[in-house]
C-alpha cells in the first residue's frame, strides 16, 4: 500500500503505507470503527481504495476487473466474525464451496475435505446445517472454507469475537499452524490477550490503526 | 459458448447454491405453462387462417359463375346461347350447368330446406373452371354482352378478396399475439430475475466471498429459471395440444372454428415452443442477472 486512502463520503483511512511480506503474521488492532474491516476488505478486493496505490500479488487494484477480483479471492482466504454461510447447504458443502465455484468439478485435486474437517475438528458435524453449529464450530468451519483452496494469504476479521477463550485459543493455534506452513496471516482484533497468546508461539507483528492511518506498534503489547 | 455448456451439462452443485424455495421458481413455471398454452392456440389460429385463406384463394381463383337471368320464356334459349359461347372460349377447362337440386342446396342456408324453386323466377347458374392458361375475362364479357345480354359473369373477385384479406388479418393477429406473449415472457423473466437476485443477496455475498465470478452466480440463477420455463412451457404446450385434439370434429364445428388444429409439420411447434421458451428465458435471465450483479457491489 502506498498512500492508500478510503472514504465513505467522510475519509476513514488515509496515508496507508505498508507492505506485508509472504509468510508473515500480522495483527491489525484499533478501536471499533477505526477501519480494520475496511483495511481487510481493500486487501481482498471488496473495496477499492479511493486514492493511493494498492497492489496485491503484484497487481494494482486500479486495474482489477470483476473477474480478476474473483480470482484474487481464490488466493485469499477470508474469515469473518459473522461467518457467512449458505444456510441451505451442510457444513461439508459450505466448506467445499470455493472449490466448486472455481473449478466446478470434482474435489480430487484439492485439499482432502475429510482431512480438513478432521483438522478443524468438525468431522462429526459435516452433515449439519450452519444454523445448527455453535459459535466456535462456525468459526472453524469458516476457517476450513478459507483454506480449502490452499490460499497464500488468510485474512481474519475478529475471528474470536463471538467465541469463548478456550475456543479462541484453539482457533488461533490453527492459524499459527497455517503460518508455519508458509501462509501469510492477518488478523483484525482488539483482543490483546489473544495477541499476547499468539506472540508466545509465533513472531507476530502488530499494526495499530489510529488517526486514520496504520502504524507498526511497539513491543508494549 | 462455455456458459451454454454449463447450462446444459449436469452440475448438481451449481443447482444447489441457490435455494429452490421461493415464489420466483413457481411463478416462472406456471406463467410459462400459461403462456405456452396461449402460444400454441395462437399458432393453431394462425395456421387455420392461413389454410383458410389459401384454400379460398386456390379454389376460387380458377373458377367463375355465369348467371343467366332472363324471362322464363327466354331462359332456356339464353342458357343454350351462353353454353355455346363458353364452348367456343379458349382457356376454359370445363363448365357445367348447375342442377335444380344444387341451386336449392345453395339457397338452403337462407331459406331453409325444400325451397320450391321451380315456382320461383330463378336464374340459371353455370359453373366455370378455367385451365392453367386462363381465359380472357374482358373478351368473354364483351361476347356475352353481345350474344347473351341476360348473362352476368362473376369471377368471385368481389367477395373473394375481402375473405382472403380477412383470413390473412387473422393470420397476422395470431403471430402478433405470439410476439406479444414472448414480450410478456421476457418482461416477466426480467422482473423475476431481479426479484430472485434481490431476495438472495446473502447467497450472492457468500459466493463472491469465496471467489465466484459473476458468470458463475448468474448461471446458478439462469439455469434454474431456464429449466423451470422449459418444463412449464412443455406442460402448457401439451395442455394446448390436448385441448386442440379434443375440440369437436370439423363437421360439428361452426364456421369460425373450422380447421382450428395443427397439421403435419405444424405439430413440430410443440417442440419448438418449449425450446424457444428455454432460449428466451436463458438469454433474458442471463442478461438481466449479469446487469444486476454488475450493479451490486
Amino acid at each position: 500500500m502506498k498512500s492508500v486512502a478510503y472514504s465513505y463520503g467522510e475519509e476513514l483511512l488515509s496515508e496507508l503505507d505498508i507492505s506485508i511480506s509472504q509468510g508473515s503474521f500480522y495483527f491489525l488492532t484499533g478501536p471499533s470503527g477505526s477501519g480494520k474491516t475496511t483495511f481487510l476488505k481493500m486487501c481482498y478486493g471488496s473495496l477499492i481504495p479511493t486514492s493511493g496505490k494498492l497492489s496485491v500479488f503484484g497487481k494494482d487494484s486500479s486495474v482489477w476487473s470483476r473477474d480478476e477480483i474473483a480470482y484474487l479471492r481464490r488466493k485469499i482466504g477470508v474469515v469473518h466474525q459473522d461467518c457467512q454461510f449458505l444456510d441451505h447447504l451442510n457444513v461439508a458443502d459450505n466448506i467445499a464451496l470455493p472449490i466448486r465455484v472455481s473449478a466446478r468439478n470434482s474435489l480430487s485435486d484439492s485439499v482432502n475435505l475429510k482431512e480438513l474437517l478432521n483438522w478443524v475438528g468438525l468431522s462429526h458435524r459435516s452433515k449439519a446445517l450452519p444454523p445448527e453449529l455453535s459459535g466456535g464450530e462456525r468459526q472453524r468451519a469458516a476457517l476450513a472454507r478459507a483454506i480449502i483452496m490452499s490460499p497464500d494469504v488468510i485474512l481474519a476479521d475478529e475471528p474470536t469475537g463471538n467465541i469463548d477463550w478456550e475456543m479462541s485459543q484453539r482457533l488461533i493455534r490453527l492459524l499459527i499452524e497455517l503460518n508455519h506452513m508458509g501462509k501469510t496471516v492477518v488478523i483484525a482484533t482488539h483482543d490483546l490477550n489473544l495477541i499476547r497468546f499468539t506472540k508466545a508461539s509465533v513472531q507476530a507483528r502488530v499494526l495499530r490503526i489510529s488517526n486514520k492511518t496504520v502504524q507498526l506498534a511497539g513491543s508494549d503489547l | 459458448m462455455a456458459s451454454i455448456k454449463n447450462i446444459l451439462l449436469p452440475d448438481r452443485y451449481v443447482n444447489q447454491v441457490v435455494p429452490t424455495n421461493g415464489f420466483t421458481t413457481l411463478l416462472t413455471f406456471f406463467t410459462s405453462a400459461a403462456m405456452a398454452f396461449l402460444i400454441v392456440f395462437s399458432l393453431a389460429m394462425s395456421f387455420a387462417a392461413d389454410r383458410l385463406a389459401q384454400s379460398w384463394s386456390d379454389s376460387l381463383a380458377n373458377s367463375a359463375t355465369l348467371r343467366v337471368s332472363a324471362p322464363l320464356a327466354d331462359l332456356e334459349s339464353q342458357t343454350e346461347a351462353a353454353l355455346n359461347v363458353l364452348s367456343n372460349t379458349k382457356g376454359i377447362a370445363s363448365y357445367r350447368l348447375l342442377k335444380a337440386e344444387e341451386q336449392q342446396a345453395l339457397l338452403e342456408p337462407w331459406f331453409g330446406p325444400k325451397v320450391p324453386i321451380s315456382n320461383l323466377p330463378m336464374p340459371r347458374l353455370i359453373s366455370i373452371e378455367e385451365d392453367e392458361n386462363g381465359y380472357d375475362r374482358v373478351g368473354l364479357r364483351l361476347r356475352l354482352a353481345a350474344e347473351v345480354p341476360s348473362a352476368v359473369l362473376d369471377d368471385h373477385t368481389r367477395w373473394r378478396e375481402p375473405l382472403v384479406k380477412a383470413a390473412y388479418r387473422i393470420w397476422f393477429l395470431g403471430w402478433l399475439s405470439i410476439g406479444l406473449v414472448f414480450f410478456i415472457v421476457i418482461s416477466m423473466m426480467s422482473v423475476v430475475t431481479r426479484a430472485a437476485l434481490s431476495s438472495n443477496k446473502k447467497v450472492i455475498e457468500v459466493l463472491r466471498l469465496v471467489g465466484a465470478t459473476d458468470q458463475y452466480i448468474a448461471s446458478a440463477f439462469v439455469r434454474k429459471f431456464a429449466f423451470r420455463a422449459f418444463f412449464g412451457s412443455m406442460l402448457g404446450a401439451f395442455g394446448a395440444s390436448m385441448t386442440l385434439f379434443l375440440l369437436p370434429s370439423e363437421a360439428d364445428q361452426t364456421v369460425i372454428l373450422a380447421g382450428l388444429r395443427l397439421e403435419g409439420f405444424e405439430w413440430s411447434w410443440l417442440i419448438f415452443v418449449p425450446l424457444s421458451f428455454f432460449v428466451f428465458t436463458f438469454l433474458t435471465a442471463r442478461i438481466a442477472s449479469l446487469s444486476i450483479l454488475r450493479s451490486l457491489t
